[in-house]
């Protein structure tokens, strides 16, 4: 009955793989630490969708297919698999248009923060600062009694919409595969330079996906809840994984030759250190509030819940209007409305923090 | 009788919270907590271990789950 993952030992042992892999994954074709980047995958699947025509983001990452459907294979053999809903979809798709949103500003998510920071990357740490002052505002709010309600157990139909969805993209990738030099196969847009048009084959990206989907869906592997935990309940469960995470990418990377370290030139970086930390600072606080990072959102979208389903949406389709209203940063900076988007996100996630809140017990 | 959290259909960490704050207020005695996910059983049942608690007993019911946590 005990579940190995669950245990320090276990959520130890995933944060080494899911380390190692990722850096292994840029070592065979992902693009400068980015081995693994729910936010930025999630944008890249967006231009390969044409939400957004940014030419050089655009591809169907299978990591984020395989994160979702290993974590439902692992919820059905683990009898974990739990459809539910209702718990404040609006509001949780709107928490996932400015978790991106943020994350373009800083260009990455939790994951890639770690990532970079693996690499040697050093603008990352103010990202990570940010990441962690976001989620300590979250904390303030969880203090006050903010709650989003609960879910209701519903049809098993319900949990495997998004399953069914990264399934139907699998599809379409099969359907209509890279063709070389070409910027569209079929419906399906591909980068042609870029970080959208670097990746390792689809086969190993899709089976890295399905493996860390399993591991982190029994072991609830999640980087917002490793500092929300510290924050809240001084708990360094989770946060052992992340540290086992680091530590292991940044072996591999050593051994591989990808680390360098600076602040200036690192792949798919900007060094204004401002807007690093105050786009984590968002996104932070958005993933606290909606209770997981971007990758615990996909797991917890295929162990049945529909509510991170409706996250994971807002996060693409936040994609969308990150690259169309020219919010997200490039190598050279932030975009030119990147700012008033952050401080837009900061003001709409106050509104949601403050006002939903349940009367004091 | 054993004061009860029912906290089915809470995201995280709010099962975890509010078994936190009724151990707070109770200092010891039997608490029961129910929860619907494996997730927050393994959180409500780390978080009280934390405090000292004991986990008592954890019964399955169509896919709930019924922690009973003694604190001495």
């Amino acid at each position: 009955m005990t579940n190995f993952f669950a245990s320090r030992k276990g959520i130890i042992s995933v944060g080494l793989v899911i380390g190692a892999l990722a850096a292994l994954l840029q070592y065979l074709g992902n693009p400068g630490n980015m081995g693994i980047c729910v936010a930025c995958f999630e944008r890249d699947i967006a231009g390969a969708v044409g939400l957004h025509r940014a030419g050089v983001v655009q591809y169907m990452r299978p990591e984020i297919i395989g994160f979702v459907l290993g974590s439902l294979g692992a919820a059905l053999v683990g009898k974990d698999f739990r459809p539910r809903a209702g718990s404040a979809p609006i509001v949780r798709f709107v928490l996932g248009v400015f978790a991106m949103i943020g994350a373009l500003v800083f260009l990455g998510c939790p994951w890639r923060a770690i990532l970079r920071l693996a690499g040697g990357d050093l603008n990352a740490l103010l990202g990570l600062a940010g990441l962690i002052v976001g989620i300590g505002i979250g904390t303030l709010f969880f203090r006050q009694g903010y709650n989003l309600g609960r879910s209701q157990k519903t049809y098993a139909s319900v949990g495997l919409i998004m399953p069914l969805v990264m399934a139907g993209f699998l599809v379409l990738m099969f359907l209509y595969p890279q063709v070389a030099e070409e910027p569209k196969s079929g419906v399906l847009f591909y980068s042609l330079k870029g970080p959208g048009a670097m990746h390792a084959p689809l086969i190993i990206s899709l089976a890295v996906g399905l493996l860390v989907g399993i591991l982190a869906q029994r072991s609830r592997f999640c980087t917002m809840g490793a500092f929300r935990d510290l924050i809240l309940f001084k708990q360094v469960h989770l946060l052992s994984g992340v540290v086992a995470l680091l530590v292991a990418a940044f072996a591999v990377n050593l051994v591989l030759g990808q680390f360098n370290m600076g602040f200036a030139g690192q792949p798919v970086a900007h060094t204004q250190g401002l807007w690093n930390f105050m786009g984590m600072v968002l996104a932070g606080l958005c993933f606290a509030l909606a209770g997981g990072c971007p990758g615990r959102q996909l797991f917890m979208a295929g162990e049945g819940d529909g509510d991170a389903a409706v996250f994971v949406l807002g996060m693409i389709v936040g994609a969308g209007f990150a690259h169309n209203f020219g919010l997200a940063s490039s190598p050279k900076g932030v975009g030119p409305h990147g700012i008033a988007a952050v401080f837009i996100g900061l003001a709409v996630c106050l509104f949601i923090g403050f006002t939903m809140r349940k009367k004091a017990a | 009788m054993s004061e009860i959290v029912d906290a089915r259909g809470l995201s995280c960490p709010q099962p975890v919270l509010d078994t936190l704050a009724k151990i707070a207020a109770m200092g010891s005695g039997e608490l029961e907590v129910l929860v619907d996910t494996e997730a927050s059983k393994e959180n409500v049942a780390r978080a009280a271990q934390g405090k000292g608690w004991k986990v008592e007993s954890i019964t399955e019911d169509g896919g709930e789950y019924r922690l009973k946590l003694l604190g001495s």
